[in-house]
């Protein structure tokens, strides 16, 4: 009883939480222009997604080109930059290891809007004209701390004798890096690099701050200016979906196989 | 692996330049008037401004009740689904993590759009059903880690000695995963305060929250008295993450 009251509660939430989003699959597949209205069944708007034949579609795959190329680049150098400063970190002792800390943490604690305003002011403050830069570099800034968190467990788990048993047997620091040290760090890296490439596509307040007034959308922008225009084009609830279905997909690989690597770790 | 704590200086060089000189920009205009010189009237507008604090009111009053709700919904679900006897799949977790992935503007969007089509009026409820879908997996998350990592033992003890399950459950239970909780509230609380475009999204432009008004001034160019209302809102923040729990932890371990 008190099983089935349990299972029963978890579903209903899981219903709820899920039905905005089953809402718009649901019509991506009618060619209405208002989301909430069923006009016949039909892959219309997946067709003008794909060709581009719709109105507004350049802008719209443009935005999500953007918003790729921004997620990409920044989830890069935060993942390189944000390694680099694990392993520095980590060799770090007492106070200097807790004033980086503290500095990480800062814009993991701070709401998007505040990061958002205060790199706004700080590019206005040096006189940067805003565009992909800014936006690339603000990215950056909130991304790296989540991608140091990633890799500093790894660092905890390794053992600081193989690195030195490698030194012993000839290697050059530099060989030892590469064939030691980031083989044991790689799945820190691997999920730091997805944790910091979702937060930057799914970001909006800090790019609309940073992005200046050149146009520069990205997905998030583009939503919220077409809202703000009243109704949504219609070409971005096939967009969702897929883009749903991806990531749905990719989050069940990556749990999946980190439940492969406990059950050999266990064995 | 000597000398390798250098490796930290470009990060910690970028922290300042990109973290610590913004917030000191903020409080840097924050002080200033629009020809540059110091000036406290930012601050003391923000206090004499009637329409400002309301939203200001407005926007606690949303967060505290938004917290509370997800606390509220949220405990039960994270206690289930890290109890074995109820949950023994992975993937159950997963699919409230899930959901977050989705441009959350989008969603809000739908959201508000599913209300319309059942025929409800967009207000105050539909805003806090709209805040808690949001935010829920926030608190769900910190809150399932630290109880799904809990040594059995002390409620076996407790049980052993004599308390009732429901007494195990409050005396036990509760106050072991409080870090999670405080997790989650800090994860759920300010970020609803500074909520911008959502709260319009689903309240049809009735109800503003403090980011709106945030945003609202950077885009007139008033950045002064915008930075002095990130000022007031980085204070308390300062306030809050000093009761506030660990967010990288519940943060962090997200994937």
């Amino acid at each position: 009883m008190k099983k089935i009251l349990a299972k029963a509660y978890i579903w209903v939430l899981l219903i709820v939480l899920y039905a905005p989003i089953v809402f718009i699959a649901v019509f991506s597949f009618t060619e209405s222009r208002v989301l909430g209205s069923w006009q016949g069944f039909s892959f219309k708007l997946y067709e003008n997604l794909f060709t581009g034949g719709m109105q507004g579609g350049i802008s719209l795959i443009s935005a999500v080109n953007n918003t790729l190329l921004i997620a990409g680049i920044s989830a890069a150098v935060a993942t390189l930059l944000g390694t680099v400063a694990a392993i520095g970190i980590f060799n770090l002792k007492g106070g200097k290891r807790k004033a980086i800390t503290f500095l990480n943490n800062i814009p993991m604690i701070n709401p998007d809007v505040i990061t958002g305003v205060s790199l706004f002011l700080l590019f206005v403050f040096l006189g940067f004209s805003q565009g992909y830069t800014t936006v690339i570099l603000a990215h950056i800034t909130f991304c790296t701390p989540y991608v140091v968190l990633s890799v500093m467990p790894k660092l905890t788990q390794m053992n600081p004798n193989i690195y030195e048993a490698a030194l012993d047997l000839g290697a050059t620091p530099a060989q030892a890096l590469r064939k030691v040290m980031i083989p044991e760090l790689r799945p820190g890296m691997i999920s730091g690099f997805i944790l910091a490439f979702t937060m930057s596509l799914d970001d909006f307040a800090v790019t609309f701050f940073t992005r200046g007034s050149q146009g520069l959308e990205t997905l998030s922008t583009y939503i919220y200016t077409d809202a703000r225009k009243g109704g949504l084009t219609p070409e971005l609830r096939p967009l969702m979906t897929i883009i749903f279905l991806v990531i749905l997909v990719l989050l069940l690989v990556i749990n999946l196989r980190k439940d492969n690597l406990n059950r050999k770790a266990v064995k | 692996m000597r000398k390798r704590s250098n490796w930290s200086i470009p990060y910690f060089i970028f922290l300042v330049f990109f973290v610590v000189l913004p917030l000191v920009l903020v409080a840097f205009y924050a002080f200033r008037d629009r020809e540059g010189s110091f000036t406290l009237d930012n601050i003391a507008k923000f206090f004499s401004d009637k329409d400002t604090l309301s939203t200001f009111a407005v926007s606690l009053e949303v967060a505290i009740e938004n917290t509370l709700l997800c606390i509220l919904i949220g405990y039960p679900a994270a206690w289930i689904l890290a109890n074995k006897k109820y949950n023994r799949s992975a993937v159950t977790i997963i699919l409230f993590i899930l959901p977050m992935w989705i441009n959350a503007l989008m969603r809000t969007l739908a959201t508000a759009q599913l209300f319309t089509t059942l025929g409800m009026n967009l207000g105050k409820g539909t805003l806090l059903f709209g805040m808690v879908y949001d935010y829920l997996p926030f608190m769900i998350y910190p809150i399932y880690n630290i109880l799904s990592r809990m040594d059995n033992s002390y409620a076996e003890a407790a049980s052993d000695l004599g308390a009732t399950p429901w007494k195990v459950f409050w005396k036990v239970t509760v106050p072991l995963s409080m870090p999670g909780v405080m997790s989650g509230v800090l994860m759920v609380f300010m970020p609803t305060v500074s909520t911008f475009a959502i709260s319009e999204f689903l309240t049809n432009n009735k109800i503003k929250l403090f980011g709106t008004i945030i945003q609202e001034n950077i885009n007139n160019s008033m950045w002064n008295y915008g930075a002095a209302l990130a000022l007031v809102m980085l204070v308390i923040i300062g306030i809050t993450s000093l009761f506030g729990g660990d967010k990288e932890e519940a943060e962090g371990a997200l994937i």
